[in-house]
C-alpha cells in the first residue's frame, strides 16, 4: 500500500473513523435479520439422498416429528391407579398441544379383543382410577406382553411409561413453531411435575432435538462470547503491554465480527449453532493482523520515530504479509462451501467476509485510531529475541535427530488417522448441560431406544398389504430386526394383523399369525380401521393406497457405523428373503446423520485440494521459488494429519464439524509457513546467507511473532471448547491442536527439512 | 321432538322476531334445512371415493349407498355396500342413526361370512382411510349439534348464512364446525372442521348440487381437504334415485348378508 495513502489516513483520523463507523453501522444492522434455526434438516443439502428418502417416507405416511414424554415414578410403580390416571390425563391433554396430530400412550392404546363374537376395540386403560387391583394386574400383563407397547410406551420392566406425541408443523416459520410446541409441552409437564414430586418426567424426540439447536445457540452466546471478550482483552494486554493498543485492537476485532455477521444477515438468514463459532474465529484471526501491525508500530516508536512516521513504516512492512495471510485464510474458509452441509457454507462465508473486513480495518482504521490514542514509551520486550536465538541454535545443532525423530512422529500419527471412526449422533451434539441430552439419556436408560430407522416395505401394488405372503415376509423381517442386539423395539403392521386374526377367532392363541387368506386379511383390516377412534388411525403404519407398510425400529444409542452396519444387515435380509419390490433402505434422521460425515468428507476433499493448489501457487509466486513452494506443502498438510492422528488416540470419533477442520485450518496454518519461508528466502536471496544462517535469520525475525500469534489463535479456538454444542467444541479443539502442531512443525521440522533439501545449492554459493 | 322445536321456534319468532339471539337464529336455520330434506322416503346412489395423498397419488374405491328415512322419532338408516377394491367386494355396513345416543353400526364381512358390530365411538376416526370421518357423511340430525348464527357471507355468488355447529356427542372428533348454508335452498356448500386444539383441520366443499323429485338437493361432488396433512378425498355421487321402494326389512342385521 502506498505510503501516501497511509499518510492521508494518519493525518485525517477523524474522517476515517467516521467513515468506518458508518460502514460498520450500515452493514452491522443486517445482523438483526438473523434468526436461530430450529430444524435439523438445515444440516442437509436439498439433494441429499438420505434426506429425500426420509421426506418421501414422511409424505407417504404421517409425519414422524415427535415429542416423547417419559414418566418414571421414583418407586418404579407405574401400575397404580394414581400413575395410570396421570398417564391417562396427560395423554388426553396432549391432544391440545399445538400442531399435535396424534397421541399414543399405554392408556389410549387401542386394545382389541373378542367378546360374544364381536371385535371390541377400546382403550387399554380407561377411567383408571375406578379399576380394581385384579383388573390392573390383568391389563399390566397385557401391556408388558404387547409387541406395540412393551419396550416402547411401557418399559420392559414396567417401571417407566411414555406418551408419544406426533407433531406436524406447518413449517411456515419453524423457528417460531418449535418453541411454541415445546413451550406448551414443558408447561404441561411442569404442572404434573408439581403435583407429583415423586415422579420424574423426561422429554425427547425429533421436535425436542429441533428445539435444542436454538437453545444451544443461546447457551453459546451467553457463555462463549463473554469468555471470548475476556480472553481477547487478556491476550492483547499481554502481547501489546498497554491499554490503548488493546482498546484499538478490540474495536477492530468487534467491528470485523459485526460487519461479517451483519453483511451475512442482510438478506435474512436462519443460523444453526455451529455458525455462532464464526464471530469467535473472526475475532481470533483479526487479533493476529493487529498484533503484527502494532508490534512494528511500537518498535518504531521505541526507535524514537514520530507516531505518524512509525505507523506509515509499520504498514509498509506489514501490508503484503498481512494481505497474503488474510487471502490464504479466506481461501481456506471458502473451501467450506464444498461441504455437503449448508450451515458450513454459512460459517465459511461469514469468516471469509470477517477476515477480509479485519484486513481492511487493520490497515485503514487501526492506523487512524492509533493516532488519536496516546502513544507510550515501549519496553525493549518487542525487540527481545534471545530465546529465539537459543531455539534456532537447538534446531540447527540437532537437525538430523529432529528430522528423523519428527519424520517418525509424523508417520506414526498419520498411520493412526484411519483408526478414527466417523460418528454423528444428534444426541451427543449436545453436552450434558443441555437438558435435551440428559433427558434423552435417561429415556434410553429407563424406557426405550432413542434412535430410530424406518423401513417402508412396498407390497407391489394397491391394496396389496393384505396379501398373506407379503404380511408373512414383513413379519419375518420384523422378527429378524427384533433379534438384533442393538434393537430395543420394532413396530410392524404384521403384529396388528396377527392380533386381529386371533381376536376374530375367539382370541384363540393358535390364530396369533397372519391370516392365510387375502380377502380375510383385507376385511379384518377394514373392520379394524372402522373401529379406531379419532387420531388413532393406521395411516402412520400403512400408506394411502395400501401398497406399503412401515416398520419402525428403535435402537439403543449406537454409533453411526453401527447404525449403517445394522441397516446393511437389514437390507441384506431383504435381498435374501423378500421379493425385489420390497427392497428398501432405512430412512430416518438417525440414518441421515449417520451418513452425513462420510458424504461431507468426500465433498470437502475436492475443495481442500483446490484450495491447496491455489495456496501453493500463491506461495510459489510470493516466494518466486518452485522448490520452496513444493517444500511448503509439507508444513501445510502435515499438521492436520498429525492432529487427526492424535485425535484417534484420545477420542477417535470424527463428526461433521471435524470433517471441515482441514478447510478451517489450512489457510491459517499456511500463514506460519509463509512468514517463515519468506524470511528464509529473503535472507538467502537478498542477504546472500547460507541455508543455516537463513534459518537463524527466520527464527530471529518471525519467531516471536509466530509464537505469539499461535498462542492467540490457540487461545481463541480453545474458547470454542466451552461450547455445549459438540460441533463447536470439537472444531475449536481440533483447530487449536492443528494450529499448535503447525508451529511445532514450522519450528522443528521445516528448518531441518530446508537444511536437508536446500543444501547443495547453498553450499555452492 | 322436531315438531316441538319447530313450534316453539315459531312462537318465539312471532313474539319477538326482532330480538332473536344468534343461537336461536342458528337453530332456526338448521331446522329449516332439515325440514327441506324431509319426506324423501328412501334413496339409492352410487359413490366413488378417491383418496389423494400429499404428493397427488390417488387410490379409489366404489360403493353403493341405500338410505331409508327415519319415521317418527327415529333417525335415518343406511346401508353401504362396497364394490371395490376386489378384496373387500360385498362388504356391507348398516348404520342406524340416532338423534341423541351414539349410532349403531354393523359390518358384514363376506370372507368371514359373519356380521360384526362396530364400536360406537368409531365415528370420529377416518372412514376407510379417507379424510372423511363417518360423522361427516352420516345423516345430519338437528339434535347432534348446538347452533350459533355468525354472519352472512357470499360463497361462489351464493348468499349464505354462516353458522357455527358444536357437536353434542363427546366422542366427536371436533370442537366445532363452521357451516356455510345458502339462503335460497338451505344447502351446506362449505363446512370447516376444527379439531380438539380448536385449530382448522379440514374443509369440505360440496358442489354441483342437483335437484331430485323437484325438491331434494344433493351434491354430485364433495371434496374434503385436510389442511394439516395435505391429503384430500373426493366423493363423487352418481345415479341418485329416490322413492325406489326400499323396505324396512332390507335394513336389518340379518339382511346384511344378502345385501347386493
Amino acid at each position: 500500500m502506498s505510503e501516501k495513502l497511509t499518510g492521508f489516513l494518519v493525518r485525517h483520523p477523524w474522517l476515517v473513523i467516521f467513515m468506518t463507523l458508518i460502514i460498520v453501522a450500515v452493514s452491522g444492522y443486517g445482523a438483526k435479520n438473523i434468526s436461530l434455526n430450529a430444524d435439523y434438516r438445515a444440516f442437509f443439502s436439498h439433494d441429499n439422498p438420505h434426506l429425500q428418502a426420509f421426506e418421501d417416507l414422511q409424505d407417504q405416511y404421517n409425519k414422524v416429528d415427535n415429542i416423547l414424554i417419559a414418566i418414571v415414578p421414583d418407586d418404579g410403580q407405574v401400575f397404580t391407579p394414581r400413575i395410570l390416571t396421570l398417564i391417562e390425563n396427560m395423554s388426553e391433554e396432549s391432544w391440545l398441544v399445538p400442531y399435535s396430530r396424534r397421541v399414543d400412550s399405554m392408556t389410549n392404546f387401542q386394545y382389541t379383543f373378542s367378546e360374544e363374537d364381536d371385535l371390541i376395540v377400546a382403550p387399554l386403560f380407561e377411567d383408571a382410577a375406578s379399576l380394581n387391583p385384579e383388573e390392573i394386574e390383568h391389563k399390566k400383563a397385557i401391556a408388558l406382553k404387547d409387541p406395540v407397547l412393551a419396550g416402547n410406551l411401557i418399559a420392559f420392566d414396567g417401571k417407566a411409561a411414555g406418551i408419544n406425541l406426533t407433531i406436524n408443523l406447518p413449517g411456515i416459520e419453524q423457528a417460531k413453531e418449535v418453541p411454541e410446541v415445546v413451550g406448551y409441552v414443558r408447561t404441561m409437564v411442569a404442572k404434573y411435575e408439581k403435583a407429583n414430586p415423586d415422579v420424574s418426567f423426561y422429554l425427547t424426540g425429533v421436535t425436542m432435538t429441533n428445539a435444542a439447536f436454538p437453545e444451544a445457540s443461546k447457551a453459546d452466546m451467553s457463555t462463549l462470547y463473554p469468555v471470548m471478550i475476556l480472553v481477547i482483552l487478556v491476550l492483547l494486554f499481554f502481547s501489546l503491554k498497554g491499554m490503548w493498543g488493546t482498546l484499538a485492537t478490540f474495536t477492530v476485532v468487534i467491528f470485523s465480527s459485526a460487519i461479517a455477521m451483519g453483511l451475512f444477515g442482510w438478506p435474512g438468514a436462519a443460523i444453526t449453532p455451529n455458525v455462532l463459532s464464526a464471530p469467535i474465529m473472526i475475532m481470533t484471526l483479526a487479533i493476529a493482523d493487529c498484533i503484527h501491525i502494532l508490534m512494528s508500530y511500537y518498535q518504531g516508536i521505541g526507535r524514537g520515530l514520530h507516531k505518524q512516521k512509525a505507523m506509515i513504516e509499520s504498514i509498509r512492512i506489514n501490508f503484503q504479509p498481512v494481505l497474503l495471510t488474510s487471502v490464504t485464510t479466506a481461501i481456506g474458509f471458502l473451501t467450506l462451501n464444498f461441504s455437503d452441509s449448508p450451515p458450513f457454507h454459512d460459517l465459511g462465508n461469514i469468516v471469509c467476509i470477517g477476515v477480509l473486513a479485519a484486513f481492511v480495518l487493520a490497515v485503514f482504521f487501526l492506523p487512524a485510531i492509533m493516532m488519536l490514542l496516546p502513544s507510550k514509551k515501549v519496553s525493549s520486550a518487542f525487540s527481545e529475541n534471545t530465546k529465539m536465538q537459543k531455539l534456532s541454535d537447538f534446531v540447527i545443532r540437532f537437525r538430523t535427530r529432529l528430522l528423523v525423530g519428527m519424520s517418525g512422529l509424523i508417520i506414526v500419527l498419520l498411520a493412526l488417522v484411519p483408526l478414527n471412526d466417523l460418528n454423528d449422533n444428534t444426541i451427543e451434539y449436545f453436552d450434558w448441560s443441555i437438558k435435551f441430552r440428559s433427558d434423552t439419556e435417561a429415556i434410553a436408560e429407563h424406557l426405550t431406544g432413542v434412535m430410530s430407522v424406518n423401513y417402508s416395505l412396498s407390497a407391489g401394488g394397491e391394496m396389496n398389504v393384505a396379501d398373506p405372503e407379503y404380511l408373512n415376509t414383513v413379519d419375518a423381517f420384523a422378527e429378524f430386526i427384533r433379534s438384533q442386539p442393538e434393537v430395543r423395539h420394532v413396530s410392524s403392521f404384521s403384529d396388528v394383523m396377527k392380533r386381529l386374526n386371533k381376536n376374530m377367532n375367539a382370541d384363540d392363541e393358535a390364530y396369533y399369525r397372519v391370516p392365510d387368506n387375502r380377502e380375510l386379511a383385507s376385511q379384518y383390516m377394514l373392520l379394524y380401521e372402522l373401529s379406531l377412534p379419532y387420531g388413532l388411525d393406521i395411516t402412520n403404519q400403512v400408506n394411502t393406497d395400501k401398497s406399503a407398510t412401515r416398520v419402525v425400529v428403535q435402537m439403543d444409542k449406537i454409533t453411526s457405523n453401527e447404525v449403517i452396519a445394522l441397516d446393511h444387515r437389514a437390507v441384506q435380509w431383504l435381498k435374501d428373503n423378500a421379493p425385489d419390490y420390497m427392497l428398501t433402505e432405512g430412512a430416518s434422521t438417525t440414518m441421515m446423520f449417520s451418513h452425513i460425515t462420510a458424504r461431507n468428507i468426500s465433498s470437502m476433499i475436492g475443495g481442500v485440494v483446490a484450495a491447496l493448489f491455489l495456496i501453493s501457487f500463491i506461495i510459489l509466486i510470493a516466494l518466486k521459488s518452485v522448490r520452496l513452494g513444493l517444500i511448503s506443502l509439507v508444513p501445510n498438510l502435515v499438521p492436520a494429519g498429525m492432529g487427526f492422528g492424535l485425535w484417534a488416540i484420545f477420542d477417535g470419533q470424527v463428526g461433521l464439524s471435524l470433517s471441515v477442520v482441514m478447510g478451517v485450518t489450512l489457510g491459517i496454518v499456511v500463514d506460519d509457513t509463509i512468514h517463515f519461508l519468506s524470511k528464509y528466502n529473503r535472507a538467502k536471496r537478498e542477504l546472500n546467507l547460507s541455508s543455516q544462517e537463513a534459518v537463524e535469520y527466520a527464527f530471529k525475525t518471525v519467531g516471536v511473532a509466530l509464537s505469539s500469534t499461535t498462542l492467540v489463535l490457540c487461545a481463541g479456538f480453545m474458547v470454542l471448547t466451552l461450547s455445549p454444542f459438540s460441533m463447536n467444541a470439537e472444531m475449536g479443539l481440533m483447530s487449536a491442536i492443528t494450529i499448535g502442531l503447525a508451529l511445532v512443525v514450522d519450528f522443528f521440522f521445516l528448518p531441518p527439512l530446508l537444511l536437508w533439501l536446500d543444501k547443495d545449492k547453498t553450499n555452492v554459493q | 321432538m322436531k315438531k316441538i322445536l319447530t313450534s316453539a321456534l315459531l312462537v318465539a319468532m312471532a313474539v319477538s322476531s326482532w330480538a332473536q339471539t344468534p343461537e336461536e337464529k342458528g337453530l332456526e336455520i338448521a331446522i329449516e334445512g332439515d325440514k327441506r330434506s324431509e319426506g324423501y322416503g328412501d334413496s339409492k346412489v352410487k359413490l366413488k371415493m378417491v383418496l389423494i395423498d400429499k404428493k397427488g397419488r390417488q387410490s379409489s374405491r366404489d360403493m353403493r349407498v341405500k338410505g331409508l328415512e327415519g319415521k317418527g322419532g327415529e333417525g335415518d338408516k343406511s346401508l353401504m355396500i362396497f364394490d371395490t377394491p376386489k378384496d373387500q367386494k360385498g362388504v356391507a355396513m348398516l348404520t342406524f342413526t340416532h338423534k341423541v345416543k351414539s349410532d349403531d353400526q354393523w359390518l358384514f364381512l363376506p370372507a368371514l361370512k359373519r356380521v360384526k358390530k362396530i364400536s360406537s365411538r368409531n365415528k370420529s376416526g377416518p372412514f376407510v382411510g379417507s379424510e372423511f370421518a363417518f360423522e361427516d357423511i352420516s345423516s345430519q340430525e338437528v339434535e347432534k349439534y348446538t347452533y350459533k348464527y355468525l354472519r352472512d357471507e357470499t360463497v361462489n355468488g351464493m348468499d349464505c348464512f354462516v353458522v357455527e355447529n358444536i357437536p353434542t356427542d363427546k366422542y366427536s372428533g371436533y370442537t366445532k364446525q363452521v357451516v356455510w348454508i345458502d339462503k335460497a335452498e338451505y344447502r351446506a356448500v362449505k363446512i370447516e372442521y376444527y379439531d380438539r386444539k380448536k385449530s382448522l383441520l379440514k374443509t369440505l366443499v360440496s358442489q354441483d348440487y342437483k335437484q331430485y323429485l323437484g325438491k331434494y338437493w344433493r351434491p354430485s361432488l364433495m371434496v374434503m381437504t385436510n389442511h394439516q396433512t395435505g391429503k384430500s378425498t373426493r366423493l363423487v355421487y352418481e345415479d341418485y334415485a329416490f322413492n325406489v321402494g326400499l323396505k324396512e326389512k332390507a335394513f336389518t342385521k340379518n339382511s346384511l348378508k344378502r345385501a347386493r
